[in-house]
């Protein structure tokens, strides 16, 4: 099976539970089981390849350009894993069936899961470190929703949102490391990393790149300082602990020491900082363990020390420290995986997992007892069971270090007495001593399928101890060898004479069982002594940024909206004065046109315009002609300077912008009351202006200067008419050339306007509408609505005006005009006939709704484009012809002229429903409807006088 | 000439953020106006000031590039143009909609309504200790 079949069906498998979970919690149990079946037994048909020596890969391109591609690859460090997830996996979903209660929700915590499996396996089998890390960004996130699980548990909450951001955090830091590392190596795919040890090692970023992996390793496999979050996630259910926080998700980061090791190890940065903080995690881990009442919080702390033992064995280097670093990632999964499931067992049974309240419970469940013993024996490493073999090993390679070897053979028996103790402690105060009568429930042994999979484990653990070489050597051997890059074999077995190991381990049995019988006034002892505590610190440190943030928040917006922007405009001039002052400008290239007299009576109105406008721009209509002239002399300015098609455009966005802000005016005040202080003015006043010689400056400077690039604009000259058949080569570029950018745009102007619509939909119900029917205007009305010149005008004009529309926009191919013009322009004839004639005269007569324009504007443009698709051409590519039709002159049809209609119908829709919202708002004030097209108000009510 | 229109631009950029600082609703939404006239007629000046050579082609044949002005920021210009109608479309909406549901048009925010919430991201420790119980 293709390795990336193998990555994809855990994710197939996430969908299953959803579908079929109506179908009972078997049903889909059962589906993710067998996904899960599948890809094991797909990955374990690689193994004979695997144990040649093979390494299968499976390569997709998906993001080329930066190297991004889908690269899988399994060889024995991948296998390795992959059994590991996708075996446990197995187990844990079985157990999970019966573990969860009939009110937890079964089929979401399938699909987290299987999401979980999906995203660990792709992270072992990944050939490319940046979709590694995509994968790894995914296991946080999926273990984030799995350890929420019981969202009702404010410790669950609170467990997943501290393993989210710590992990996620370490992540953040490793992506920095993974960039850094590719760059060194020139490719982001692992197989060429590999093969760039010299290269990596030599570069002065390699203590960076190291650093950043780390972290992210570290956070992921809860080392020291980060193992905090790991004890805190054991409030998820706990198939979830004994699935991520045994074999997998705490393995990621030892993984990825395995994949990296060839080229990251071997350096004496290397050797000190993994070691170093393998040794004290293990320590620490184990010494915490010895005192923890919960059994899950026992079990996380021993899994944080045992971590550390396989980190520290990593960061030794050498072949054979690899070696067991590799077994005792298998026996640690055995044996913790079993351990958990017992205690979630026994919590189920029992209904506590507290050891004080727990003990003589051998009677009660003796299959249980079983399983739990053998297991935690197993973890104190006593022989002959996996966990011995493993311990020794590590033990054997702590004496046989070159470097601080007294420290750490001194340092790692003290670290395996202490898991001595709270492994023997596991045994004797849960399940021997007397029998108690005070359980929450009434214990005895599960059902099979609770106990199967623990069971499973426990045989392993005890055929990996008596025939290690039969069992685990074949995987052993091929995982090394993929950590080392070289042929590795294992030479694993039980006795190996009197060495410094076997006395270290005695020691540690010994110790440990001592310790166990001082643990009653030891455990006072530690309860008394002072200890930082993990979780306080972490909550003060996280809100303490929150008041940091808040404060920055604060600081630049406290509601004020003039201070904000103040603050904003002050920020782009400072950054702008500091690019000027610190870049080049080109030199002075191009020659200043010489001033006509009538573009310099253009740029007085302009100016004289815009003063008068601050000067009175508290009267609010004045204000509104002057912005009017304003418009009308930009587009003026646009039609001087070679434009035609923007100063049509700009010319009737005018119009429609004047009606529009006319229109809102009627209810607003008339006049703006003075409420600054003038201090207050001359500083607005001053950022004004510094803001408007920074602008005039930029412009003068630009337009003095050439292009500092040559401009694409020639290709679209050229191509205008070959490619796109219009000599107008604005309105190519629009339709053709940018179509996708002009289909976005009339998608933006069709969600404005709809934005629009729905918020005069709110305006008009609850207490804006009662203010409404009871609106008083604050400004006397004509008697005259509708005068009669006017409405006979425009009436005249309506046919006239829609023509001009139709011919601007059959022209726009060729002439200025197009889409955009034309539809302003039928919209403003038609919102003539709303103003002169009446809202509700106007509206009976023409049937289309608004929203229906719109959505078929958007439609005929996607329409055309997908068009392309039936000839095999990609997205919006326009086709063309000319046409001859009697009487008429030759005309041209282009695809372009579908999309250009889309245009048309969307401008139309979204200004005449922008308007025609205001109107209903209008209405609603109580505004007579006239029965006939030209009637007088002769209502005896007069509107008060303004006040 | 190119003094002129820098000069007109800058008066309107000036003109615009004056405007946009004011407190009541209506100023800020010319201010708004002013500035697109200003930003606009940047943007179109990029393809630097030509006159009489629009981008329209004379003929069919070869194209002599130099024959006319960039057609490129025109397009780009001529959907912000109809995009910022849009836009003041909704600010002045929004604009009438605050002043009819609130009674007046000011621009910042009430004062009591400034106060932020107290800090509640840290769940109660007592209350964790009642749910799980």
């Amino acid at each position: 099976m293709s390795p990336a079949l193998i990555a994809m069906l855990p994710f197939i498998g996430a969908l299953l539970p959803g579908l079929l979970i109506r179908s009972g919690r078997s049903v889909a149990a059962t589906a993710c089981g067998t996904t899960t079946f599948v890809a094991l037994l797909g990955l374990l048909l690689h193994v004979p390849a695997i144990m040649r020596g093979e390494v299968i890969t499976a390569r997709f391109e998906w993001l080329p350009l930066i190297q991004l591609n889908a690269n899988f690859r399994i060889d024995g460090l991948s296998l390795l894993f992959g059994i590991l997830i996708l075996g446990i996996g197995l187990l844990i979903i079985t157990y999970a069936r019966f573990y969860l209660s009939r009110h937890d929700s079964i089929g979401k915590f399938y699909t987290y899961l299987m999401l979980f499996q999906g995203a660990m396996v792709g992270i072992v089998l990944s050939d490319n470190i940046l979709l590694l890390l995509v994968f790894w960004e995914l296991t946080s996130l999926s273990s984030f929703l799995l350890i929420g699980y019981w969202r009702h548990l404010p410790a669950g909450r609170q467990g997943a949102r501290m393993a989210l951001t710590v992990t996620g955090m370490g992540g953040l830091a490793m992506i920095a490391g993974m960039l850094i590392l590719g760059q060194i190596a020139g490719s982001y795919d692992i197989s060429d990393i590999l093969n760039a040890k010299e290269a990596i090692q030599a570069s002065p970023h390699y203590t960076t790149a190291l650093i950043l992996i780390l972290i992210g390793a570290f956070t992921k496999s809860a080392q020291f300082p980060f193992h905090f979050w790991l004890p805190h996630a054991m409030a998820a259910p706990t198939p979830v602990s004994a699935y991520l926080h045994s074999a997998t998700m705490v393995k990621a980061g030892l993984f990825l020491m395995a994949r990296l090791w060839p080229v990251l190890s071997g350096t004496a940065e290397w050797f000190w900082i993994v070691s170093i903080i393998g040794l004290i995690t293990m320590t620490l881990g184990a010494l915490i363990a010895v005192f923890k009442d919960d059994l899950k919080a026992l079990l996380a702390f021993s899994t944080v020390s045992h971590l550390g033992l396989i980190t520290m064995l990593l960061g030794f280097g050498t072949k054979d420290a690899a070696i067991a670093a590799v077994f005792h990632i298998i026996n640690h999964a055995t044996f913790k995986a079993a351990l958990f499931m017992t205690a979630g067992i026994i919590d189920h049974e029992t209904g506590t997992r507290s050891i004080a309240r727990l003990g003589g419970l051998r009677k009660l469940m003796p299959v249980t007892f079983l399983i739990g013993t053998v297991a935690a024996l197993s973890m104190a490493g006593i022989p002959p069971l996996n966990g011995f073999l493993s311990k020794e090993m590590m033990l054997y390679e702590a004496s046989h270090l070159e470097m601080a070897r007294q420290v750490f053979m001194v340092v790692a028996t003290i670290a395996a007495l202490f898991s001595v103790c709270y492994s023997l402690r596991f045994i004797v105060q849960v399940f021997l001593g007397n029998e108690r009568d005070d359980y929450p429930y009434h214990p005895h042994d599960p059902g099979f399928g609770m106990w199967a999979g623990p069971a499973l484990l426990v045989v392993l653990v005890v055929l990996i101890g008596l025939f290690p070489n039969t069992m685990a050597g074949w995987l052993v051997d091929a995982s090394a060898s993929a950590v080392t890059g070289e042929v590795a074999h294992a030479h694993i077995s039980l006795w190996h004479g009197v060495n410094a190991a076997l006395i270290m381990s005695l020691i540690a049995i010994a110790g440990g069982a001592f310790l166990l019988g001082l643990h009653r006034p030891l455990l006072a002892a530690w309860d008394a002594a002072p200890r930082p505590e993990a979780k306080a610190i972490f909550d003060w440190f996280v809100l303490r940024c929150v008041f940091v943030g808040r404060a920055i928040t604060a600081g630049l917006t406290n509601g004020s909206m003039p201070r904000a922007l103040a603050f904003f405009t002050l920020t782009v001039l400072g950054a702008a004065g500091v690019a000027w002052l610190t870049g080049e400008a080109g030199p002075v290239t191009r020659p200043m046109l010489p001033v006509e007299p009538v573009p310099f009576v253009g740029w007085l109105m302009a100016i004289v315009a815009t003063g008068c406008m601050v000067f009175f721009h508290r009267i609010r209509v004045l204000a509104l002609v002057l912005v009017g002239i304003v418009g009308l002399i930009t587009s003026i300015f646009f039609a001087y300077f070679s434009a035609p098609d923007l100063a049509l455009t700009q010319i009737s966005v005018e119009v429609v912008t004047v009606i529009l802000l006319l229109l809102a005016l009627n209810f607003l005040p008339k006049r703006t009351a003075t409420e600054t202080s003038s201090v207050h003015r001359g500083w607005d006043a001053f950022i004004a202006t510094l803001a408007g010689l920074g602008f005039g400056a930029l412009t003068y400077a630009m337009l003095r200067r050439d292009f500092a690039f040559p401009s694409i604009s020639s290709y679209m000259l050229e191509n205008s008419y070959k490619l796109g058949g219009g000599d107008n080569v604005v309105n190519v570029i629009l339709v053709d050339f940018r179509g996708y950018d002009t289909f976005g745009e009339i998608t933006v102007l069709g969600i404005a306007a709809l934005a629009i619509f729905a918020l005069t939909q709110t305006l008009l119900q609850g207490r804006s509408a009662k203010r409404l029917t009871n609106w008083v205007h604050d400004q006397r009305r004509a008697g005259d609505r509708h005068p009669l010149m006017l409405v006979i005008a425009t009436r005249v004009i309506l046919p006239i005006s829609l023509v001009v529309g139709i011919y601007i926009f059959l022209r726009g191919h060729n002439q200025p005009g197009g889409g955009f013009i034309a539809g302003l322009v039928v919209a403003i004839a038609l919102l003539m006939q709303y103003m002169a004639s009446g809202y509700a005269w106007a509206q009976d007569r023409q049937g289309l709704p608004y929203h229906a324009l719109i959505g078929a504007g958007v439609v005929a443009a996607g329409v055309t484009g997908i068009g392309a698709w039936f000839n095999g051409r990609p997205f919006l590519t326009s086709a063309y012809g000319y046409f001859k039709l009697p009487f008429l002159e030759e005309f041209e049809l282009a695809t372009a002229m579908g999309f250009d209609l889309g245009v048309f119908l969307c401008v139309v829709g979204a200004v005449m429903l922008a308007l025609n919202s205001l109107s209903r708002i209008a209405r609603k004030t109580g505004e007579t409807v006239n029965k006939k097209p030209m009637d007088i108000d002769l209502s005896d009510e007069q509107p008060k006088e303004a006040n | 000439m190119e003094f002129l229109v820098a000069s007109a631009i800058g008066a309107t950029t000036a003109a615009g953020i004056y405007l946009i600082l004011r407190l009541r609703t209506f100023a800020v939404v010319l201010g708004m106006t002013m500035l697109t006239y200003a930003i606009n007629a940047f943007l179109f000046t990029t393809g630097r000031l030509v006159v009489n050579m629009p981008p329209i082609l004379h003929g069919h044949g070869e194209v002599n590039v130099a024959d006319y002005t960039d057609p490129l920021p025109q397009a780009l210009v001529l959907t912000a143009i109809v995009i910022s109608f849009g836009m003041t479309a909704v600010v002045v909406m929004m604009a009438l909609g605050a002043f009819i549901e609130g009674g007046d048009d000011h621009i910042n925010m009430p004062e009591n309504d400034r106060i932020m919430p107290p800090l509640k991201t840290i769940d109660d420790p007592k209350q964790t200790e009642d749910e799980t119980a």
